[in-house]
């Protein structure tokens, strides 16, 4: 502590801009709250080992939700108890940064007990903060996994009883039995001694990362002066007397002394590297020219919907497939129900010349309707001048709107002169790219090679590609 | 305002970022913390420097949950008092 001066961290922002609240300059925090506490402990490394600008802080579910309020780093808030795993994936991608999950007990120790244990047997190379104040602070002080026995809280108004709600879990202990994490301490805050402790848990812990040595978790035993019903200074009181015997403090597991540094040989394979991996077959990857075709019909977002089993999804995944082949950007989105037959399936595709923002089409340039309802249900969120295709054999009823190109094709008639109703989905395939140009017919026909996994279909499907492209040529005449 | 170099240790307390925790209070080894007899405009009475008796020990500092509302300034700093807003 040379510095002769102790003031906010520079981590921190200097106004909390995100925070709605019109206060910018004072936490969302309660009076006497831990979370405080260790906010500060971190800013304060983060700044001394001047790694701020390459931190990214996971931000759980519970009080510290909004902890990208504060600190001026990479900030990403996970799904309730899934920091763990968000920071593994970031720590992957990025493995040059400092990746710190933040959590509380009902994050960590109950719905996200699995990310936690997985992520610290695998030993990922983050930093993990373990709020532990023995109850649900956020929603009202419920029992929590780690709250103590015969502590009172909203759901157990008479006390924890073991013999219902079972003992409080000991995450450090639990960790520290694992082989890969390297360093595991439970520290609290209750005095000036224990915040010192907790201060230098937290350096080590933040250092263990930067020297790449692995996975280091420090739980906090935290006051909640709000969720215990106490003043700030009892609540500390408490942490001594109450939670402390029933958690003991101390290191668990520090082995950051025997750990060989872990370095990062190759952290990201090319687009090349990947192809080859997964084995791409080169001959039906690319060779084909994009065709020429009018501009209404491009970069088309695409629902097709449908009845399950009417091959609704592999006539989206063909679609896209075949614009991979053209060197498209595109996305697949299939969503359905859990029957495989019978049950609503719709797809959402885009083929587009830049790049896809979501895969999600809510409002579709072409709507390919396989049944009634899906045509009566998404025949509204068509956009202006866009195109609905649609299986008149199987539809009643017209289009309603006037604003919109439509092409009706009677496609499991045409499948059923073919031998075989579920080519239907193909016909309407090929009519499609028939009638707006995008495709041609080589592209179609090698899609179906990788499309269609029995080899003995391919005859009948390229039959209907054959009869679906004529009937999509006749019409575009017209 | 002209530089000054701080000849004993001070502390300040931002009263509109007290959250009147009371923790500073408690943990303050010299015992020159007190809280205020006025309310801040969130309603907490918040904590002050009796101006007499700081030894710029710091734990006060880091007993504040706020990150911004203890300031601790040890001897010998070059005090510009722009520090505190």
């Amino acid at each position: 502590m040379a510095e002769k001066v102790l003031k906010k961290a520079a981590s921190f922002y200097d106004s909390y801009f995100r925070n709605p609240s019109p206060d910018k300059k004072m936490t969302h925090y309660c009076p006497g709250c831990g979370h405080g506490h260790i906010h500060k402990f971190i800013a304060e490394a983060l700044d001394d080992f001047e790694i701020a600008d390459n931190t990214i802080l996971i931000s759980p579910v519970g009080c510290s939700v909004f902890a990208y309020y504060y600190f001026d780093t990479g900030n990403i808030q996970a799904a309730h108890g899934r920091a763990p795993a968000v920071a593994t994936g970031i720590k992957r991608a990025h493995p040059n940064s400092i990746v710190i999950s933040y959590q509380g007990d009902g994050d960590l120790a109950a719905i996200g007990t699995s990310e936690i244990l997985h992520a610290a047997n695998r030993g990922e190379n983050i930093t993990v903060f373990f709020i532990n104040n023995a109850i649900y602070g956020m929603t009202g002080g419920q029992m929590a996994p780690t709250t103590l026995i015969d502590q009172r809280t909203t759901t157990t108004p008479t006390g924890r009883n073991a013999h219902n709600e079972g003992y409080p879990i000991k995450m450090s202990e639990l960790i520290s039995q694992l082989q890969a994490p390297v360093y595991v301490e439970r520290v609290t805050l209750y005095d000036n001694k224990q915040r010192a402790r907790a201060r230098t848990a937290v350096r080590k812990a933040i250092k263990n990362q930067v020297n790449n040595l692995g996975f280091s978790l420090v739980e906090v035993l935290s006051p909640c002066p709000s969720g215990w019903k106490m003043e700030p200074v009892d609540a500390m009181t408490w942490i001594k007397e109450v939670m402390v015997p029933q958690f003991p403090i101390g290191i668990y597991k520090d082995i950051t002394k025997e750990v060989q540094p872990y370095v990062y040989a190759k952290p990201n394979p090319t687009a090349a590297e990947i192809r080859e991996l997964i084995e791409v077959i080169p001959d039906t990857d690319t060779g084909f020219k994009r065709s020429v075709y009018p501009d209404q019909y491009r970069n088309p977002q695409i629902k097709i919907a449908g009845f399950g089993g009417q091959g609704v999804l592999l006539l989206g995944g063909a679609l896209a497939q075949a614009g991979m082949m053209e060197d498209y950007h595109v996305s697949w989105l299939p969503s359905y129900g859990p029957e495989m037959r019978g049950g609503t399936a719709n797809c959402h595709v885009n083929i587009r010349e830049i790049e896809v923002g979501s895969p999600m089409v809510s409002n579709p340039t072409v709507l390919i309707a396989m049944n009634r309802p899906s045509l009566e249900k998404f025949e509204n969120d068509v956009v202006e001048n866009g195109l609905i295709v649609f299986d008149q054999s199987l539809i009643d009823s017209y289009v309603k709107r006037k604003d919109v190109e439509v092409l009706p094709i009677p496609a499991t008639q045409m499948a059923d002169k073919l031998g075989n109703t579920r080519v239907a989905n193909m016909i309407t395939l090929a009519a499609y790219a028939a009638y707006t140009g995008i495709f041609g017919k080589e592209t179609l026909y090698t899609t179906l090679k990788t499309a269609i996994k029995k080899q003995r279909l391919l005859e009948i499907n390229q039959k209907a590609i054959d009869t679906g492209y004529e009937f999509g040529m006749e019409k575009k005449k017209k | 305002m002209e530089k000054k170099i701080l000849e004993y240790p001070l502390v300040k307390i931002e009263p509109e970022l007290c959250k009147g925790c009371g923790l500073c209070i408690d943990a303050c080894p010299p015992n020159v913390l007190k809280f205020h007899s006025k309310f801040n405009t969130k309603g907490y009475h918040y904590a002050y420097y009796i101006d007499e008796g700081c030894t710029g020990c710091g734990v006060c500092f880091y007993a504040c949950p706020e990150p911004e509302a203890i300031i601790v300034f040890k001897k010998g700093y070059e005090y510009s008092g722009e520090e505190v807003k």
